[in-house]
C-alpha cells in the first residue's frame, strides 16, 4: 500500500494544460493536406486518387480551384504522394465545425455530462475518447464527465457512420437523452460516412439519422481536437 | 518443400483421384475436392493436428458458374497452410456442415448462410448471425448480384436466445449501448442471484460492409479501408493484407521493409498490452492501475505520432512496402522511450501483483478451459493463457520474426490473471524484439512495384496482432482488382469462447472477464 502511494506521489502531475497551451504535432504528422495555388497545374490526379472523394475541384476558379472537405478527409496522404508540386502534408488537426442551432443555453455553462454512443466505429475514436478520461487529458478538470446512461447526459458523442444494425439503437438513445441536448459527430465516419460511405450496411453519417450540432473530423481526431469540440459545443471556445 | 510432400502423400493416399493438389506461393497448399468429401477431409486434417483457421465463400458464378468455399487449415509445426476449395453448383445451394466434427467452423458456416445464402446442412444452430432478425429473407449481401448501395428494407423478426428458465432465474439483458466507452454488443445473462448460469452474446451490430466495399478496387485503393477495419489492430490487419497481396503479385519486399514492419507491429502490441493491463484494473475498480496504464499507453501513442505521424499507426504500410522510414534519430527516440517504459511498467506490475484486493478479483475468475480453447480455435494471449502454445510469429514467421529471438509465454490456469500475465511477459518480449531489430537495421528499398496478379488466384496473409492471429483471405479478379476479401480477426474466433468462461462467476465479474480478453467488435463485425 505504501508503495502505491509513493509511486503516485513520485509520478506527480502528468496532465496537459491544453487548451491554455496549444499542442502542435511534430513534423510528419498526418494532418489535413494543404494546397498551394501557384504550383498547381490542375491535373486533377489528387481528386481521382482520394478514397473518400474529399477533394473538390472547381474549374474556372483559379484561386479556389482546390477545396478539401475535412469532414470527408481520412488523412491517408495519397493526394500528397500523387502530387509532387502543389499539395503538401499539413499539420492542422483542429477543425471543429458547429451548426448554428447549437443551443448556447445556461444549462451547459457549468458541468456537462457526456454519453458515448458507438454507431459502428472502428474503435479508434472510442479509444481516443477513453484517453480523455485518463490522467493526461483528464476532461474532468474542465467540468466534463462521461455518464453511464443517456438519461443522465447533456451531450451525445457519436462515433461511427450509423450502421443498419445500430440505427434503431441510435434513435432510442437520442430519444432517451433529455432536452436541451447537443449531438457531437466524432470522427470522419460519423461526420460524413468517411471510408464506409452510404451502403447496404451504413447510413453514411450521423446527420442522416439524428441532427448533429458539432462535427469533430479526424480519423481518429486527436484527443486535443475532441477537447476543442467539447468546448465549442458548450460555447467555451 | 519436402514437408509439404509428406502431407500431399497422406492426403492422396486417402482420396486418390478425388483430390487435386497444387503447391502455391511459398507456404500454401491448394486442394480441390468434392463438397461431399469435405467432412471426411476435415476429420483427417483435425486428427493430423491441423486446426481450421478460416472458412469463407466466394460467388464465382460470373466466372465459373459456381459458388466456392475455401477452408484454410494451418500446419503449425511445418509452417504451411492448406487451403481446401470446394465448388457449389447454383442448382444445389448447400454444403455439408463440419461443425459437429470441427466446432471451430460453427460461426463461419452461419455467416456463409447469412451472406451468401448457402445452406450448411447438419449445422446445429442455424439462427442468423451476421445479419440481424430484421433482414429480409432471400437477400444475400456478398453475392455479386447484390448491389453495394442497395437499400435493404426492414422486416419484422425476433431473435431467439438460449435462456435458462425456472424458479429464481433472472434474465439480465445488457446493451447494445453500454455504460462505458465501449463498442456495441448485446448480452443476455441468465442468473440466479448474482451467479451467472448462462450467457449469450449477440454481435455484428457494427457490420459496415467492409469486405464488400473492397471488391472491384485495386489493392492500393482498397488499402485505406483495410486500415480502418479496426482501430487498435490497424497495423496488423494492414500487414496481413499486404502479405496476401505480395504473395499474389510475387512481390518480394526488402529486408528493411520487413524490419520496419516488425518494429511497428511490436509497437502496436506494446500500446495494446500496456493499455490492457491497465484497463483490466478498471474492471475491478482499481483506479491506480487504470490511470498508470493509461499514462504509459499515452507515452507509446505519442511516440507513434512523433515517429510515424499517426497515433494508431495508420498510413505506414502499403502493398509492396512501407511509406515511412525509421531514421537514426527516430530509432534513438524509440529506444529511449522503451527504456523508460520498461522501468515504469515493471514497477506498476510489481505493485499490481502485490495488491491483495486486485489479485482476489482476477485469480480463478473467468476460466477458459484448454479443451474449449482448442475446439473453438481460440487464439492469442487468451489461448496462450489456457495452455495453447501457438504464436504466428514463431510458427509461421513473417516480416523479420525469423531474425530475432523471443520467448512465447504460456500459462495453464486460463483465468483472468493468466491472461494478464501473458500480456505482461509479452510486453517485455516486445521491447526486447524492438531492441534487437533496431540494433541491426539493414538497408533496402522502401517500396516495390507490385507484379502482375493472376486472375482468380487466391492467397492467405497471417499476422499475430495484440489479440491473436489475424487471417486475411484475398482472391483477385479479372482486372487486377479484388474479387473477394475475407477478414478473420483474432476477435472473430475469441468471441465465441467468452460465453463459456462466464457461468459460475458473478455478473459484476463479467466486465473484468470481458476486458481480460479485450476483443474488438468492429473487426469481428466488419
Amino acid at each position: 500500500m505504501l508503495r502505491l502511494f509513493r509511486k503516485s506521489l513520485k509520478t506527480g502531475t502528468v496532465t496537459t494544460d491544453y487548451p491554455q497551451t496549444p499542442s502542435v504535432p511534430g513534423t510528419g504528422f498526418q494532418g489535413l493536406p494543404v494546397w498551394q495555388v501557384q504550383s498547381c497545374v490542375q491535373c486533377g490526379q489528387c481528386a481521382d486518387i482520394c478514397p473518400t472523394k474529399a477533394i473538390k475541384l472547381q474549374s474556372g476558379k483559379k484561386e479556389a480551384f482546390w477545396i478539401v472537405d475535412p469532414k470527408k478527409c481520412i488523412f491517408c496522404g495519397y493526394c500528397v504522394e500523387v502530387c509532387t508540386r502543389a499539395i503538401v502534408q499539413g499539420e492542422q488537426y483542429e477543425f471543429v465545425e458547429s451548426v448554428d442551432r447549437a443551443p448556447q443555453v445556461q444549462a451547459f455553462k457549468h458541468s456537462v455530462h457526456i454519453r458515448h454512443l458507438d454507431s459502428g466505429s472502428c474503435n479508434a475514436c472510442d479509444w481516443e475518447m477513453t484517453t480523455l478520461t485518463g490522467p493526461v487529458y483528464d476532461i474532468q478538470r474542465m467540468g466534463f464527465d462521461f455518464v453511464a446512461s443517456p438519461r443522465h447526459a447533456d451531450v451525445l458523442m457519436v462515433t461511427g457512420p450509423v450502421t443498419r444494425n445500430l440505427e434503431i439503437a441510435v434513435h432510442k438513445t437520442f430519444a432517451a437523452t433529455p432536452a436541451p441536448k447537443i449531438v457531437l459527430a466524432v470522427g470522419t465516419c460519423a461526420c460524413s460516412g468517411g471510408i464506409c460511405g452510404k451502403s447496404y450496411a451504413s447510413s453514411g453519417g450521423v446527420n442522416n439519422i439524428i441532427p448533429v450540432d458539432v462535427f469533430i473530423p479526424g480519423c481518429p481526431p486527436r484527443p486535443q481536437a475532441l477537447i476543442q469540440g467539447l468546448l465549442k459545443a458548450v460555447g467555451r471556445a | 518443400m519436402i514437408r509439404q510432400d509428406r502431407v500431399i502423400a497422406m492426403i492422396s493416399s486417402c482420396f486418390g483421384e478425388g483430390v487435386i493438389i497444387a503447391k502455391a506461393h511459398f507456404n500454401e497448399l491448394h486442394l480441390e475436392i468434392d463438397k461431399n468429401e469435405i467432412p471426411i477431409l476435415a476429420v483427417k486434417l483435425r486428427d493430423w493436428g491441423f486446426p481450421l483457421i478460416q472458412l469463407t465463400a466466394a460467388d464465382e458464378r460470373g466466372n465459373t458458374g459456381h459458388f466456392r468455399l475455401f477452408y484454410t487449415f494451418a500446419n503449425d509445426l511445418e509452417n504451411f497452410l492448406i487451403v481446401v476449395s470446394v465448388s457449389i453448383a447454383e442448382t444445389e445451394l448447400s454444403f455439408p456442415s463440419i461443425t459437429e466434427v470441427v466446432p471451430a467452423a460453427h460461426w463461419y458456416e452461419r455467416e456463409i448462410q447469412d451472406l451468401f445464402g448457402l445452406d450448411p446442412i447438419g449445422h446445429p444452430d442455424k439462427r442468423c448471425l451476421a445479419v440481424h432478425e430484421d433482414w429480409p429473407e432471400g437477400l444475400y449481401p456478398l453475392r455479386k448480384d447484390f448491389s453495394f448501395d442497395f437499400e435493404v428494407p426492414r422486416t419484422e423478426g425476433r431473435q431467439s436466445y438460449d435462456r435458462v428458465e425456472g424458479e429464481g432465474v433472472m434474465q439480465v439483458p445488457v446493451g447494445p449501448i453500454h455504460a462505458g466507452i465501449i463498442e456495441p454488443g448485446h448480452f443476455l445473462f441468465s442468473a440466479v442471484g448474482d451467479t451467472v448460469i448462462n450467457l449469450e452474446a449477440r454481435l455484428f451490430f457494427t457490420h459496415r460492409g467492409m469486405e464488400k466495399l473492397t471488391e472491384g478496387k485495386t489493392p492500393l485503393d482498397a488499402f485505406p479501408i483495410v486500415e480502418r477495419i479496426c482501430g487498435a489492430c490497424s497495423f496488423s490487419h494492414a500487414t496481413s493484407y499486404c502479405q496476401a497481396i505480395e504473395k499474389l503479385s510475387g512481390t518480394e519486399v526488402s529486408t528493411r521493409v520487413n524490419y520496419i514492419r516488425t518494429v511497428v507491429l511490436e509497437l502496436e502490441r506494446l500500446y495494446n498490452h500496456v493499455g490492457d493491463v491497465g484497463n483490466i484494473c478498471a474492471g475491478v475498480g482499481f483506479a491506480f492501475g487504470t490511470m498508470h496504464g493509461a499514462r504509459l499507453k499515452e507515452d507509446i501513442m505519442r511516440l507513434n505520432e512523433t515517429v510515424f505521424g499517426s497515433r494508431f499507426l495508420r498510413g505506414i504500410n502499403t502493398p509492396g512496402g512501407v511509406r515511412r522510414d525509421i531514421s537514426v534519430l527516430d530509432s534513438d527516440l524509440i529506444l529511449a522511450t522503451l527504456d523508460k517504459l520498461e522501468l515504469e511498467f515493471r514497477e506498476l506490475v510489481e505493485i499490481l501483483l502485490d495488491t491483495n484486493s486486485y489479485m482476489d478479483r482476477v485469480q480463478t475468475t473467468g476460466i477458459l478451459f484448454n479443451q474449449i480453447a482448442r475446439d473453438l480455435h481460440a487464439v492469442g494471449p487468451a489461448a496462450r493463457a489456457s495452455g495453447v502454445d501457438r504464436d504466428v510469429r514463431r510458427d509461421h514467421p513473417y516480416a523479420a520474426y525469423n531474425c530475432v529471438s523471443f520467448k512465447v509465454p504460456v500459462y495453464e490456469q486460463g483465468d483472468v490473471l493468466a491472461r494478464v500475465k501473458v500480456r505482461i511477459d509479452e510486453t517485455y518480449e516486445s521491447i526486447n524484439i524492438i531492441r534487437q531489430i533496431l540494433a541491426s537495421m539493414p538497408n533496402g528499398k522502401l517500396i516495390q512495384t507490385l507484379g502482375e496478379m493472376i486472375p482468380y488466384n487466391y492467397a492467405v496473409g497471417m499476422t499475430e496482432s495484440a489479440r491473436g492471429e489475424n487471417v486475411h483471405f484475398i482472391m483477385i479478379g479479372k482486372d487486377q482488382t479484388i474479387y473477394r476479401y475475407m477478414v478473420r480477426s483474432a476477435s472473430y474466433v475469441n468471441w465465441p469462447v467468452i460465453p463459456s468462461t462466464v457461468p459460475g462467476n458473478i455478473i459484476p465479474d463479467f466486465p473484468v472477464i470481458n476486458k481480460s480478453f479485450e476483443l474488438c467488435y468492429s473487426c469481428l463485425d466488419r
